[in-house]
């Protein structure tokens, strides 16, 4: 039975296969490729009411004892993951029918997204910190193609230093990775986390988790994100959406379980050290979203200051702060998909990418303006959407560890958020319309259905946030104490 | 051994991180390929070189050998040939493309 939580990761990989085999039937495709992703997100939920029920799973495969084998391990923090990772891929697909080009798709477009999914989904359920690396690697493997898929000057000469960038943090990841196996001789997460307690953790053991650090924050865009506004903002607009939702997750993703499972043992020395960047984070993305008057690169530096607001919590590391974190996270996958979507819908519509040549774009496509409005609302944490209820349990965390400098930091990055998507709104939605109706380009059907689509989902995530919370607060309790975790993957069988 | 493997892994990462700050698109490539071989000496030496036997069972001669660096590194190598050969490729085009193999060229403008 507990088979099902290595099908988020093959059926992806298995239809990513398929696909290539149709290169030329572009519909087929895109139904077959639909379809996948609509069956892994029911697998995703389907497993998530599981491990409510059954607790922690896992699975062994090739029925390995437990620490020697690779396995996967369903906690519900990873699932809720996975599950929002394949919604949001789901809807970007349908957004992606009607505005890429026809020379994406014939280059196996549908292949490389699924290949892109599967990383992701992987690196979110594996319980070996060697496979985390692997499954980081499929999952760049197919960004790197997604960035320079299209051939155009701009994409290749971002992609090769996009690429260059990863390869070194990459082997950074190994040498802390060997010098891990070295110290504790083991791979799997759990029994890391067992044998660093064992021992306590050391002088050594600190510096490794500090390499993790590097070389997560590398792929979060925590702190050290100078590679993100350039190579996030050239690819198509359902590819960025993807991008600003699942790749930098998967770092702070893997950020979270590094620091609650394996090395919670010196918070004053690493904590402080994710506090310390993620307040630099949310500077630096603050005057990076307040200096560009490019709708693209704004909502690229969105995406920094977030990765610095959810790392507050877990910089605080009180349950509250952590349930905080992984509510945003949820939140801030899907609404900076359906940001960076809409942003690129301006660009389609207008051709234009700064915002003082698009103007009052809401006169001509009324329903857009005011989804970009809910999103603006989401985004700065405005009740009942999506953003609110995250941003109070972060702020309860923080006060309650007294952590006022990041707490203000936190909340004042909200204002700039404002800020910055006020500016786009007045400037593009409002004001005199430029586009003559002869110019008016149609508003392409299946791109506003995935739009609405998004847009109930994060009314929906604002509006059902008690229903979600369960499953929230379920996970910030196996991250603030993971011997349940521990026991969950080592003991029962 | 070891010393001996740790001085070969130091000399490999420093000549890695000489070409890796060049300028030129190609000693970067070659650069990360060096490194990325240093890293692969790395985890097979810190893993423990060989000191006894193969780990079959039954065979019953001490000690053994740890399998598992060589097969970790045996991923590594692969997924270290696949991102090279990609970046070759990428290389090729970013050059035709943009004309220029030099990155302090390649930089661009940031609102263009």
């Amino acid at each position: 039975m507990n088979n099902i939580i290595v099908l988020p990761l093959v059926i992806p990989i298995f239809t990513a296969v398929v696909l290539v085999f149709l290169g030329n039937h572009i519909v087929v495709q895109r139904i077959i490729s639909i379809i996948t992703m609509l069956a892994v997100s029911i697998i995703s939920f389907v497993l998530l009411e599981l491990v409510q029920r059954e607790g922690i799973l896992k699975i062994a495969f090739g029925d390995w004892e437990v620490p020697f084998g690779i396995l996967f391990v369903a906690d519900t923090f990873s699932v809720l993951m996975v599950l929002t990772a394949s919604i949001v891929t789901m809807l970007c697909l349908f957004y992606a029918f009607s505005t890429i080009e026809k020379r994406h798709e014939n280059m196996y477009f549908y292949s490389f997204v699924l290949l892109l999914v599967a990383g992701v989904n992987g690196a979110f359920l594996t319980g070996d910190i060697f496979n985390l690396f692997v499954c980081f690697e499929v999952m760049l493997m197919s960004s790197y193609v997604l960035v320079a898929l299209g051939g155009e000057k701009v994409q290749l000469r971002e992609s090769i230093k996009y690429v260059l960038i990863n390869v070194v943090g990459s082997s950074i990841f190994l040498i802390a990775l060997a010098y891990l196996y070295g110290t504790v001789k083991t791979l799997n997460m759990a029994h890391i986390a067992e044998r660093v307690a064992e021992v306590g953790q050391d002088p050594m053991l600190t510096t490794v988790s500090l390499v993790l650090l590097l070389v997560f924050s590398l792929k979060a865009g925590l702190v050290l994100f100078f590679w993100l506004p350039g190579s996030y903002v050239v690819p198509p607009a359902a590819v960025q959406a993807l991008f600003a939702a699942l790749l930098t997750k998967v770092g702070v993703y893997a950020l979270i379980r590094t620091f609650t499972l394996m090395f919670p043992h010196r918070p004053e020395v690493t904590h402080t050290i994710i506090g310390v960047f993620a307040g630099l984070t949310i500077i630096l993305g603050c005057l990076g979203a307040l200096s560009s008057r490019n709708v693209l690169r704004i909502a690229a530096y969105n995406i920094v200051i977030a990765v610095g607001f959810i790392l507050i919590g877990l910089a605080v590391g009180t349950e509250i702060a952590l349930a905080g974190a992984v509510f945003y996270l949820v939140h801030d996958m899907v609404a900076k998909a359906l940001l960076f979507l809409l942003v690129g819908m301006m660009l389609y519509l207008t051709g234009e990418k700064l915002i003082d040549y698009m103007s009052g774009l809401i006169r001509n496509y009324p329903l857009f303006g005011w989804i970009y409005f809910l999103a603006m609302l989401a985004l700065v944490g405005i009740p009942p959407l999506s953003g609110f209820v995250g941003k109070v349990l972060i702020g309860k965390g923080a006060i309650e560890a007294g952590s006022y400098i990041l707490l203000f930091l936190g909340f004042a990055s909200s204002l700039v958020v404002l800020f910055s998507l006020l500016k786009i709104f007045l400037s593009s939605f409002f004001g005199e319309t430029i586009i003559t109706n002869e110019d008016k380009k149609p508003f392409p059907a299946a791109s506003m259905a995935s739009l609405v689509a998004f847009s109930f989902c994060i009314a929906g995530i604002g509006i059902g946030a008690e229903k979600l919370l369960v499953y929230v607060l379920d996970a910030a309790n196996t991250l603030v104490d993971p011997s349940v975790y521990i026991n969950a993957v080592l003991r029962e069988s | 051994m070891e010393q001996v493997m740790m001085i070969l892994i130091g000399i490999l990462v420093s000549v890695a991180t000489y070409l890796i700050l060049s300028r030129n698109m190609i000693r970067v490539i070659i650069g990360t390929a060096v490194l990325s071989h240093a890293v692969n000496l790395l985890i097979i030496t810190v893993g423990g070189l060989k000191t006894g036997n193969v780990p079959l069972l039954g065979h019953g001669v001490e000690p053994f050998t740890d399998a598992l660096p060589q097969a970790l590194v045996l991923t590594a190598i692969v997924i270290s040939f696949a991102t090279t050969a990609f970046l070759l490729v990428l290389a090729y085009y970013t050059y035709k493309t943009n004309g220029s193999d030099d990155f302090k060229e390649l930089r661009g403008m940031t609102d263009e």
